[in-house]
């Protein structure tokens, strides 16, 4: 009656969490994707330490090419400002605006797969129009607008990328939701008295990290993207240095002093490419029939 | 072949009674009576056993007793309180009464819990005791179904599909319901396994007290089990009769052709196996549901749908040829 079948002497197998980042750091490009970004988040945290002024200010003279000057190792651009401190600020910003607009999409993406997913019907078709409507313009032209509209500044480029990139999210979670939706462990809840909520945030979800988790390491890359490529266009925040802005400045000495441009090119095609690297390491990392070896 | 536990009397007062249920589904296809006017009661710690094909609507009817689908018509009363239509927040009281067992103990459990989580989870649900009372009464589960203590800090995952099981067992009876609802509990399990679990579920009952409405479609499995036994074809009770009724005298030739197809080790003479497949549920045939794979079908039943009536004390059947007022009912009951 009460035998035990225990078919393998209970292994101290890990909990999946457990061996993430060891997981993680055994991928050589995530290892590398991981490194850069810890790199960019320590310029970004030390920004108002190794450059304790305004990066904005003119501080010696212009065009000085990098290695120049010792003071200034990254050289300065056609006004004199110091571009190394550029650089470093610039950290902040981009991080900041990749991070909450990222967290914007999150909470619009995930919110409206989740109740689209798991209440289906007309609820689901009403969101899911709504969602392809998001989906039918562009976001970049999209964000371009809303920005033109509401002056740019930090926190309308932030709501602007994050309201135009979610739709993406949305359908991913719903899909994954889906999945969960009609599946035994979904019942087995409801059948045990579980409230929606309590079902949707305790078990869905969770189950749903892993995509959400890669895509929103992907959607930071692209917010980045993003806001350079508004600050290229001087829809940036004005008051503040950011790397799109930088190379929007520099582009008019390419043909002379191209180092200008290209350091700040340089930084963002550096973030992005962490970013882009982590999600893939992570999309293995987190991956179950990985997990499981 | 196996020892079974002797038959319970039968109690008047039923904990659960379903009266004249039908679900129904609209699909692209047109609409399916999954369970079309099906009765039957349970007594307390009786089990009474669901068998039938796939498709023929049992397991959506343990689905609808549990509230887990919408019945379009009919009545689900549990221990005396009429849930058919009780709004979900209005439910969950009435749901400490009925549980329910999932076939398949790989989907039903979160991966990302640990077991001690998921069997507590329903008295977290429905808020009973502290937290330290909680951890008590998952230990006395788990020793329950013959699961260690330990077993309570680790993931579903480790376990296997037997186990598992007692996991899903274990958190069906946190409640302490009057009723269980199991879906083919063993049906996803080694043979050997399944033999710990039935032994398991029958000493279960005998110490808690709880009735099991057991739905699978192996008939060695039911017969080990059940007090009662119900026959289901295309979403209808076709026979109901108690389990020694059944094996010994079937009164409807679908039973008897689901008895004849079990497996016999001493061989010798059996009769034809049915023909055919069960037919569309989108359009199921005139007049008795069965005729169409029936041997004894006569004019009577291509027209006429055969309703359940009783041939015995605690046996009905759904056949024309059971017909009592029939002259030509004879050879069947014999």
């Amino acid at each position: 009656m009460t035998v035990f079948e225990i078919s393998a002497p209970a292994a101290p197998a890990p909990r999946a969490r457990d061996g993430l980042l060891l997981r993680l750091l055994r991928q050589p490009s995530a290892a590398v994707g991981l490194t850069l970004l810890v790199l960019i988040i320590a310029m970004a945290a030390s920004a108002n330490l190794v450059f304790p002024d305004d990066p904005l200010d003119m501080v010696t003279q212009p065009f000085l090419w990098p290695g120049e000057d010792a003071a200034y190792p990254l050289g300065t651009d056609m006004l004199g400002r110091d571009i190394a401190s550029g650089i470093f600020h610039g950290a902040r910003v981009s991080l900041l605006i990749g991070a909450v607009a990222t967290l914007v999409s999150l909470v619009i993406g995930v919110g409206t797969g989740a109740l689209s997913g798991y209440y289906g019907g007309r609820l689901d078709a009403v969101l899911m129009r709504v969602t392809e409507l998001f989906q039918t313009i562009p976001p970049f032209l999209f964000a371009l607008a809303i920005v033109a509209i509401l002056q740019p500044s930090i926190p309308t480029i932030t709501v602007a990328i994050g309201i135009t990139a979610w739709p993406s999210l949305a359908r991913l979670v719903r899909a994954e939701v889906l999945k969960l939706r009609h599946g035994e462990l979904v019942q087995a809840s409801i059948a045990l008295g579980a409230s929606d909520l309590r079902i949707i945030v305790l078990h869905i979800l969770p189950n749903t990290l892993a995509p959400v988790i890669v895509s929103a390491s992907i959607l930071v890359a692209s917010a980045i993207l993003t806001e350079s490529s508004l600050a290229f266009l001087g829809l940036g925040d004005p008051n503040v240095v950011s790397w799109g802005g930088m190379v929007g400045a520099g582009r008019e000495v390419l043909r002379t002093d191209w180092y200008v441009a290209t350091i700040p090119g340089l930084a963002i095609v550096t973030a992005v490419l962490a970013l882009n690297l982590l999600g893939d390491g992570l999309n293995d990392a987190l991956n179950p029939k990985e997990a499981a070896r | 072949m196996f020892q079974s536990p002797p038959a319970k009397p039968c109690v008047p007062e039923s904990v659960l009674s379903v009266d004249d249920l039908c679900v129904r589904f609209s699909t692209a296809r047109g609409t399916v009576h999954a369970v079309d006017g099906v009765s039957l009661s349970l007594a307390p710690g009786e089990t009474l056993g669901l068998v039938g094909e796939s498709g023929c609507g049992k397991s959506t009817l343990g689905r609808a007793v549990v509230r887990l689908i919408e019945p379009a018509s009919g009545r689900i009363r549990l221990a005396g309180e009429d849930v058919t239509h009780q709004p979900r927040h209005r439910l969950r009281a009435a749901r400490r009464n009925v549980q329910m067992v999932f076939q398949d103990p790989f989907a039903s459990l979160d991966p990302r819990w640990t077991v001690g989580e998921l069997i507590a989870e329903p008295l977290h649900i429905h808020g009973i005791g502290s937290r330290a009372e909680r951890r008590a009464r998952v230990t006395d589960l788990l020793h329950k179904v013959g699961l260690p203590p330990d077993a309570a800090e680790r993931t579903p995952h480790q376990f296997s599909g037997g186990q598992r099981q007692r996991i899903g067992i274990a958190r069906a009876l946190a409640l302490e319901p009057k009723v269980v609802v199991l879906d083919e509990p063993v049906s996803a399990l080694d043979v050997s396994v399944q033999a710990q679990i039935l032994n398991l579920l029958v000493g279960l009952q005998r110490s808690l007290g709880v009735a099991f409405l057991f739905i699978s479609h192996d008939l060695s499995v039911v017969e080990y089990v059940s007090d009662r036994v119900a026959v289901m074809y295309l979403g209808r009770i076709v026979e109901l009769a108690d389990r020694e009724t059944l094996w010994r005298s079937p009164a409807h030739p679908y039973t008897r052709a689901l008895l004849d197809a079990v497996p016999r080790i001493s061989g010798g003479h059996r009769p034809a196996p049915l023909k055919g497949d069960l037919p569309s549920p989108y359009d199921p045939p005139q007049g008795c549901a069965f005729h169409t794979r029936c041997p004894l079908a006569y004019g009577r039943c291509r027209t006429e749908t055969p309703l359940l009536r009783g041939i015995g004390p605690g046996h009905s059947t759904a056949c024309h040829l059971a017909d009592p007022t029939l002259p030509g009912a004879a050879p069947l009951a014999a």
